[in-house]
């Protein structure tokens, strides 16, 4: 057990924690827009995989870390703009439409990769770091938060975009009334349609980037199904933060670091059973849910489509 | 009657409706309606739930689009697409359930609609908000969070919100509905101060008094029709009570297109087929109670009861059927007592009930018209054999009850919920009519059906008591009640508070009863 408050030991826990948390992070904040805006995205694991999918396809023939975030983020987009057509405007039920495009897109995603790597799973290349002068020097969290790729010193800016979106900006006030009172909205002469529109893209684009980042960052390889439900975790994610981007940030870091503990605990040899150690995040949903799930006051308005004039 | 305006005073009209009708499944909301709609004006809409005075007002505001009829916006036809364009076209609507976001402060309230890649800009808008404001007396906290406001004061912020965007018509829709006394009274200053600045103000609501208190103009609906308007010159010559007189007379008065009153004549037999004797039913959280209702119907006999929307018809209705409890009192049938029984042996017996709700309640809108037909007979014999569903007798009938009610449906397999409201209605008739009818109640029977269907109906019920059936009609319709109804009784919160044997002075005497004046 004396390894597990070895400085190196600690360093990796936290340094596998920010990578496992990242993912989330980006889940969670897409996933709360569309929660603010009252559609209730469960279609996000499907973007997400898709995200993953096509970020590593895209990084591995261009080599370009970036252009697979970015054909990663689009892969997302594209998924996310189905849901917005069949959820958004079309007005069908939100939690079936979600669940097909989860379990329609795991499934193509594992079929696309079967024909084009058949069994194998090529890896990419080493992540390319860029440290923080001065910062990356502090002992156990130098290396963990401040030797990363930039994709993850912008994801956690990300949250200050949210913030600032949804205080200051005529954006953020549209998203929350699309969601609380989509009718005030539209006689407000603001189309609630368009409004959660943009909200559904922005889930697909941010699970799109995250599921591109669990790939191609944190595992460096495309496996079926890798996302594993992280979709899912980002949803669990937006509803404890009622609304609040830095909740979000808070609850994807336990997250990750619960996640990197099963990684951890089992480097460290520590003799508990494996499957045990696996079970951790999904606990540490539960202990949340117990604990702040009551609380959660969520959008009146969400998962029920907008229609002009029905009472 | 109804006087035309032949020449509007002043400025023209910057809102015109000409012949605007809108359906919904199973009923007209508006038929054929005209209104106009003038700068400096209070232009009351007044009518009864159910008159179409939303629907309208949906249509203004870009919420439904009309089935018929146009809509010229200072004398150009336009098509209001959607809640913006109509503000782009300066018409500003203060909802009857309020448009604000509970969860947001006035001021981002205020600030909805914004281009959406702009910021609010917060402080320009509390100096134009003040601008406003303060010459009409209104002061608005811009940092409070609506769900704070009471009631009146959210409406302040929609009237300002609406004036923001320089609308140049402003709709309240049943403004009044929530507010106290005093804050009825402030609203009325407050358009007044209104329109004096040019705006022109289109006032909704129900209620007669006010009408009389803040109109310039006053347009009556009744069951989705225009019945009469008062020119703002006939409204200043006219003192209060003339004025009222005026409107009652419109409201419940003849209708041109209404069909001729026939009474149908009646044995000179006084026994009673149906006794009802000191019902009580205790209220609930939004409906009335009854009290002491007390009343006979001999065979052949139509009792009407009127009275305004909302004051224990339905749970008259609902008690006699058995869907409701009654705390006490005693209904007797053709010498059998009713007490203690269920709906289903109530109709046994011989008492049927057709509801208002006839969608909702008379019938599962997703069968088809021949299951429809047999609803209250599921599971017996010999539609019903062994809990087996018998198709070919079903039909069979089903046909039968077409025909002999003249049902227009593509087929019996029709789900019943696609036909019009005149058709679902001829269905439930024949439906509670069928094998042993003794005593019928019909719940506003001809809501929401157009002229043709209304007169059908209306005839049907004739028939019905020349075969001797008891007949109680409720409606709040009083022309309809006027047209064949031996008697009327009149319904105020839960109580009946007079009876009228239906002949000469028989409408001003209900008219009078019904907005709470001594006959």
């Amino acid at each position: 057990m004396s390894g597990f408050f070895s400085e190196t030991f600690l360093a990796a826990l936290l340094f596998g924690a920010v990578t496992a948390a990242i993912p989330l992070l980006l889940a969670g904040l897409g996933e709360q827009m569309s929660e603010k805006a009252g559609v209730l995205n469960i279609g996000i694991e499907g973007m997400m995989i898709t995200g993953a999918y096509l970020g590593f396809v895209g990084a591995y023939y261009s080599g370009s870390f970036w252009l697979g975030f970015l054909s990663g983020a689009a892969g997302g987009v594209a998924v996310a703009a189905l849901m917005a057509l069949l959820c958004v405007r079309i007005g069908l039920n939100q939690i079936v439409i979600g669940i097909a495009l989860t379990l329609g897109f795991e499934g193509l995603t594992a079929l696309l990769h079967h024909f084009q790597f058949s069994k194998s799973y090529p890896r990419l290349g080493a992540v390319q770091v860029t440290p923080i002068p001065l910062l990356e020097s502090i002992p156990i969290i130098g290396p963990a938060l401040f030797r990363q790729h930039l994709i993850v010193y912008l994801s956690i800016a990300m949250v200050g975009l949210m913030v600032w979106i949804y205080r200051r900006t005529q954006l953020g006030l549209n998203l929350q009334a699309a969601g609380d009172k989509p009718a005030a909205l539209d006689v407000a002469g603001i189309d609630v349609i368009r409004t959660r529109t943009i909200a559904v893209l922005f889930t697909g684009g941010m699970a799109g980037l995250g599921g591109a980042f669990l790939a191609n960052v944190g595992a460096g390889l495309f496996i079926p199904f890798i996302t594993n439900g992280a979709g899912f975790l980002g949803i669990v994610l937006a509803m404890l933060a009622r609304g609040r981007p830095v909740w979000v940030l808070a609850g994807a870091l336990i997250f990750g670091v619960c996640l990197s503990m099963t990684t951890a605990a089992q480097v460290a040899g520590v003799n508990i059973p494996t499957d045990v150690i696996q079970m951790l995040p999904f606990l540490a949903v539960m202990a949340m849910l117990v604990l702040f799930g009551r609380r959660a006051s969520l959008p009146a308005a969400l998962g029920i489509p907008y229609e002009r004039g029905v009472r | 009657m109804a006087t035309t305006v032949k020449h509007p005073q002043g400025s023209p009209a910057i809102v015109k409706l000409e012949g605007v009708t809108k359906r919904f499944p199973g009923i007209v909301a508006n038929d054929r309606v005209d209104l106009e709609i003038h700068p400096g004006e209070v232009h009351v809409l007044l009518g009864e739930n159910g008159a179409g005075k939303s629907t309208l007002i949906g249509m203004l505001s870009g919420l439904q689009q009309p089935d018929g009829g146009r809509i010229l916006i200072d004398g150009a036809e336009v098509a209001i697409r959607s809640p913006s364009h109509a503000l782009s076209l300066g018409i500003g609507t203060v909802f009857q359930h309020n448009m604000l976001v509970p969860t947001l402060t006035v001021a981002q309230n205020l600030a909805l609609g914004g281009r959406w890649w702009e910021s609010p800009k917060i402080s320009e808008l509390a100096d134009r908000v003040a601008q406003i404001a303060q010459p009409l007396g209104i002061d608005i906290n811009l940092d409070a969070r609506v769900s704070e406001l009471s009631l009146g004061e959210q409406q302040q912020v929609e009237i300002v919100r609406a004036l923001l965007r320089d609308s140049r018509l402003l709709i309240l829709d049943e403004a009044t509905s929530m507010l106290t006394p005093k804050g009825i009274a402030e609203l009325g200053a407050l358009m007044r101060r209104l329109v004096e600045r040019g705006l022109a103000i289109v006032f909704i609501t129900h209620k007669l008094g006010e009408a009389a208190d803040f109109g310039d103009r006053v347009s009556v609906l009744k069951l989705g029709r225009k019945v009469g308007e008062i020119s703002p010159e006939r409204l200043r010559s006219l003192d209060r009570t003339a004025l009222v007189d005026e409107i009652v007379a419109m409201m419940f008065g003849r209708e041109a297109g209404d069909d001729a009153v026939s009474i149908p004549p009646r044995a000179a037999n006084d026994d009673a087929l149906l006794e009802v004797r000191d019902l009580h039913v205790s209220p609930t959280g939004d409906a009335p109670g009854l009290d002491a209702i007390s009343f006979t119907i001999g065979h052949g006999e139509i009792l009407g009861i009127a009275g305004i929307d909302g004051n224990g018809q339905k749970q008259l209705a609902e008690a006699l059927a058995g869907q409701r409890a009654a705390e006490r009192g005693s209904v007797v049938l053709a010498g059998q007592t009713l007490d203690g029984l269920d709906v289903g042996g109530r109709r046994q017996k011989g008492l049927r009930y057709l509801t208002d709700d006839r969608l909702g309640e008379g019938t599962v809108g997703s069968f088809p018209v021949s299951i429809n037909y047999f609803l209250k007979q599921v599971g017996e014999p010999p539609l019903w054999r062994s809990g087996v569903e018998q198709r070919g007798e079903i039909g069979k009938r089903a046909e039968e009850l077409n025909r002999q009610y003249d049902v227009r449906t593509p087929s019996i397999a029709t789900p019943i919920g696609r036909l019009s409201g005149g058709n679902i209605q001829k269905v439930l008739i024949a439906r509670e009519l069928a094998e042993g009818a003794r005593a019928v109640i019909f719940n506003k029977p001809t809501y929401g059906l157009d002229l043709a269907n209304t007169l059908a109906t209306r005839q049907r019920i004739r028939d019905i008591a020349s075969q001797g059936l008891a007949v109680l009609l409720i409606s709040t319709d009083l022309e309809e009640l006027l047209s064949m109804c031996h008697r009327i009784a009149v319904i105020s919160q839960g109580r009946l508070v007079g009876t009228v044997p239906n002949g000469e002075g028989a409408a001003e005497r209900v008219g009078r009863l019904m907005i709470g004046l001594a006959a």
